[in-house]
C-alpha cells in the first residue's frame, strides 16, 4: 500500500469516528472564521453600500484601493496584526497575541475588503437599475443604501460565503498571530501545515478532507439558496 | 383628492438640460397648472423623457430655472411611473408600503391605503405575491398601485403602456383616468397617438429639444400649428 492510500484510509477513519482531537480543531476553525465573517460583514456590507451609493471626493481612488485590497497577502496581514498586538505594540496591553481573538482580528482584516468590494459592485449594479425609482419615491442616500442591501440579499449571501471561504482556508495570518498552539489556536490549516512537515499525513489529510467538504457544502448551500430565491422572489 | 397642494403650478423658465453632457432640452418655457392631462409628443430623441425627469426633479436643469409652486426644490406630492417599473424584491403590498413609509404614511392609514390601491388596480388577490415574479402587466399595475396610494398632486408617466399588451394597456389607461378623476394632474409621454387622443387635454410637441407648440388636444390632431408636428402626424398616418 502506498503512502497516499494508507494515509487516506487512516484519515477516513479519523473523520468517520469523529476523532476528538480532529473535532476540536474543526470547531475552533469554524468558530474563528465565522466570527471573523460576522465582523467583516458588519463592516464590509455598509461600507460597500456607502461607496456604491454615495458621491464624495476620492471615491474612484477608494474603489481602486478597495479592489486592490482584495488581494491582501495573508502573511502581511498577519505580520501587521502581530506587530499591533505584540507586547511592545500599540494594542499589546490587551494580551490578545496568540489567542483566537487575534486570529479573528487578522481574518476580519483580511476579508473585510473582499466583502466590501464585492458588495460595492453588486449594490452599484442594483443602484443603476433602482436609482431613478428610489429617488422618485424620495429615498435619501442612507435609505437607498439600506434598501439596496436588502434587495440584493441573496447575492450578498454569496459574498459572505466567499469571505468565509477565504478566512477558513488561509494559513499565513493565523499561523503568525495565533502561534499554532495545540488546543488553543491550532486550526485546520495550521494543523495541516504542521502535520505535513512532521510527516503525520493521516491527520493532515483528514483535515484537508473536512476543509474541502466544508467549502463544497457552503457552495452547494449558496447555489441552492440563490436558485430558490430566484424562483421565489424573482 | 390629491393630498398635497403646494407643488403647482410648475413653471419652467428658459430651461435647458444636458444629462451626461449631451444637450437634450433647449430654452423650454412652460407652465403646468392644476388638474390638466398633458401629453408630451415628439419623435424619438426629441427630449420628452428628459423633460419629464426635469419636471420631476430627477435631472437638474443645466440652465434656466424651475419652480414648483412656491418651492425651488421638488416638493412631496409628485410621483412618477416609468416605462419599465422598478419593483423591490419583496411582496406586492410591501412595495406599496415602502413608498408610503418614505412619504411618512404608516400604521393603520398605510394598511387602508395599500388595500385600496391594490384593489383599484385589480391586484387585491396578489398582495402577498413577490413583486418580481408578477407578469409585466401586473408589475406595471403594481407601480400604479404605488402611486395611487401616494395620492400625488402631480403624476408623471413615461410611456407607461409601451411594454404592455393591448388589454393591460387599456387597464392602465383606465387607472390613469381614475387617478386623474381624483384630482391628480397628469403629465405623460407616449408614442401611441390613439392613446394621446384618448387621454390628453392638451399636447406639448417637442422637436430636437425644443417645444414647437402647445395646443389643446382636439385642435392638435386636426390642425397642428407647427410644421414639425404636422410632419410628425403625417408620418404617423403614412
Amino acid at each position: 500500500m502506498n503512502t497516499l492510500s494508507e494515509s487516506l484510509a487512516l484519515a477516513a477513519g479519523l473523520v468517520t469516528h469523529f476523532d476528538a482531537h480532529l473535532v476540536d480543531i474543526v470547531m475552533l476553525s469554524l468558530r474563528v472564521s465565522l466570527t471573523a465573517t460576522f465582523f467583516a460583514a458588519c463592516l464590509g456590507l455598509p461600507l460597500g453600500a456607502a461607496i456604491a451609493v454615495g458621491r464624495f471626493a476620492g471615491r474612484p481612488a477608494l474603489i481602486v484601493v478597495l479592489n486592490a485590497m482584495m488581494g491582501l497577502p495573508p502573511v502581511v496581514v498577519g505580520l501587521v496584526v502581530y506587530l499591533l498586538l505584540s507586547r511592545a505594540g500599540p494594542l499589546g496591553s490587551f494580551g490578545l497575541l496568540f489567542t483566537p481573538g487575534a486570529m479573528v482580528i487578522a481574518q476580519t482584516i483580511l476579508i473585510t475588503p473582499i466583502i466590501a468590494a464585492l458588495t460595492r459592485q453588486i449594490v452599484a449594479d442594483a443602484w443603476a437599475e433602482y436609482r431613478e425609482q428610489l429617488t422618485s419615491l424620495g429615498a435619501g442616500t442612507y435609505r437607498a443604501a439600506m434598501t439596496l442591501l436588502w434587495d440584493t440579499r441573496f447575492s450578498l449571501a454569496t459574498v459572505l460565503l466567499a469571505g468565509f471561504g477565504r478566512a477558513i482556508a488561509e494559513v499565513g495570518a493565523v499561523m503568525i498571530v495565533g502561534g499554532n498552539i495545540a488546543g488553543v489556536t491550532r486550526v485546520m490549516t495550521t494543523t495541516i501545515a504542521l502535520e505535513t512537515s512532521k510527516g503525520d499525513l493521516p491527520l493532515a489529510l483528514a483535515l484537508g478532507l473536512v476543509l474541502i467538504a466544508i467549502v463544497l457544502l457552503l457552495n452547494a448551500a449558496a447555489h441552492t439558496t440563490r436558485e430558490w430565491a430566484r424562483a421565489r422572489f424573482g | 383628492m390629491a393630498e398635497f397642494v403646494t407643488g403647482l403650478p410648475i413653471e419652467l423658465s428658459k430651461v435647458a438640460a444636458a444629462p451626461g453632457g449631451v444637450p437634450v432640452l433647449i430654452d423650454i418655457e412652460l407652465v403646468f397648472n392644476a388638474g390638466g392631462r398633458t401629453v408630451l409628443l415628439g419623435p424619438n430623441g426629441a427630449g420628452k423623457s428628459t423633460l419629464l425627469r426635469v419636471l420631476h426633479g430627477l435631472i437638474p436643469p443645466s440652465a434656466g430655472s424651475i419652480a414648483w409652486g412656491d418651492a425651488s426644490t421638488r416638493p412631496h406630492g409628485q410621483a412618477m411611473v416609468f416605462q419599465r417599473p422598478v419593483l423591490l424584491r419583496r411582496g406586492a403590498a410591501d412595495n406599496v408600503r415602502y413608498a408610503l413609509d418614505l412619504a411618512g404614511v404608516r400604521g393603520n392609514e398605510a394598511d387602508v391605503r395599500i388595500a385600496e390601491a391594490l384593489d383599484e388596480v385589480g391586484l387585491g388577490a396578489l398582495a402577498a405575491r413577490p413583486a418580481r415574479v408578477l407578469s409585466g402587466g401586473e408589475q406595471q399595475k403594481l407601480a400604479f398601485a404605488r402611486v395611487w396610494a401616494l395620492r400625488p398632486e402631480v403624476l408623471f408617466l413615461d410611456e407607461p403602456t409601451a411594454n404592455l399588451d393591448p388589454a393591460a394597456a387599456r387597464a392602465v389607461e383606465q387607472i390613469v383616468a381614475d387617478i386623474h378623476a381624483r384630482g391628480t394632474t397628469i403629465v405623460m409621454t407616449t408614442h401611441n397617438l390613439v392613446q394621446a387622443k384618448r387621454l390628453a387635454d392638451d399636447i406639448i410637441f417637442l422637436h430636437a429639444g425644443r417645444v414647437t407648440e402647445r395646443t389643446p388636444a382636439k385642435e392638435f390632431f386636426t390642425i397642428p400649428r407647427s410644421p414639425e408636428a404636422a410632419a410628425f402626424l403625417e408620418g404617423e398616418r403614412l
